[in-house]
């Protein structure tokens, strides 16, 4: 019973999270930084678009160099 | 500080500023085809590109074991995508706007994200082509090596639950993306076209031909659609958490030849690296 719990809990973690969980968790600050700065009144519709090219950077330079 | 309704105020004041701006350049249904036309390409490629390693599998199954079988695991399958979209349409449907676009976008660009990062890697050589040769191949050594067996109706089970589980697998991020793209575009009738074509289409001839569809560029398909969810992610996401986008829903196209710029740079360097150290 706990293994199929866990392999259920293992398929959405894999469903919505993937591969490497700095790019979910980098996506969930980036988000909270815009709403954060709308919030202050600073405009803030450029911190998601940097964030994402940061992370797609960060990521597949880690993946390449792993498989290096 | 603003208070929160100061700030919605101005923010409506704003988007009722840049929609008026827009339109003047555009026209209202030039902005709405546009939309419309993206929305279409992203849920047709998605959809596609994974129908297509479904009928890979199921004509695997099918070629080695029994048609019935196979048949009736799709069936299933699809029977059971429809319940999951008949139960989260309406519960999508039913969470507030802001919240929506923000809790979609931020998914759709962890998707999105997923996708691209592999199309960079595969594209650059760091990661294996997906070849739907190899998988059919490999799908049929362990087809023909299975035990038979039935349980109830179904005459071979392992034919059925393998079919099942290819279809359920390969559906299940569709069924997400095209419910929540067709929610968030207010669009769902577009996103449901599209999706239903794109199945019908590769599995009328994946029946056509009875063997893999090898031919499709599934992962240029695949880079094209990660730059679309980050594309869309981010534009959603944002306007989530209280952002109005410069040149409101024409952000979109920005979005994407930044992303499909950056991906095609990050392949170039990947490259470049790789020659390098050879």
């Amino acid at each position: 019973m706990i293994g199929r719990l866990r392999g259920f809990a293992r398929f959405w973690y894999d469903f919505f999270v993937g591969d490497d969980w700095t790019v979910a968790v980098g996506v969930l600050f980036a988000f909270a930084a815009t709403y954060g700065l709308g919030r202050a009144g600073v405009p803030a519709w450029w911190v998601a678009p940097v964030a994402v090219v940061m992370l797609l950077a960060a990521s597949v330079r880690r993946a390449a160099r792993s498989r290096n | 500080m603003v208070s929160r309704r100061g700030v919605g105020d101005r923010r409506s004041t704003q988007e009722a500023l840049e929609s008026l701006r827009v339109t003047q350049c555009f026209g209202p249904k030039g902005r709405r085809h546009v939309n419309s036309a993206a929305l279409f390409l992203t849920v047709f490629l998605a959809c596609a590109v994974e129908a297509v390693e479904a009928t890979t599998v199921v004509l695997a199954i099918g070629t080695a074991r029994e048609w019935r079988s196979a048949l009736t695991g799709v069936v299933a399958g699809l029977l059971l995508l429809v319940a999951v979209v008949a139960v989260l349409g309406p519960a999508v449907s039913a969470v507030p706007l802001d919240a929506l676009r923000l809790l979609v976008g931020g998914v759709l660009l962890i998707f999105g994200l997923q996708w691209l990062r592999k199309a960079v890697l595969r594209a650059s050589g760091h990661k294996a082509l997906h070849d739907e040769d190899a998988v059919f191949r490999e799908q049929l050594a362990a087809a023909e090596s299975a035990s038979v067996g039935g349980r109830g109706l179904v005459s071979d089970w392992y034919g059925f639950t393998v079919s099942f589980k290819s279809v359920v697998l390969e559906g299940l991020e569709v069924v997400f993306i095209a419910v929540t793209f067709g929610a968030n575009a207010h669009d769902v009738p577009v996103a449901a076209v599209a999706a239903l074509i794109a199945i019908l289409l590769v599995a009328g001839v994946g029946i056509l031909v009875r063997a893999p569809l090898s031919r499709v560029p599934e992962n240029t398909m695949k880079f094209v659609v990660g730059v679309m969810l980050c594309a869309f992610g981010t534009f959603w996401g944002a306007e989530g958490a209280g952002v109005s986008w410069p040149g409101s829903d024409l952000a979109i196209l920005a979005l994407v030849l930044l992303y499909g710029c950056v991906a095609m740079l990050l392949v170039a360097a990947l490259r470049d690296r790789s020659k390098a150290s050879s």
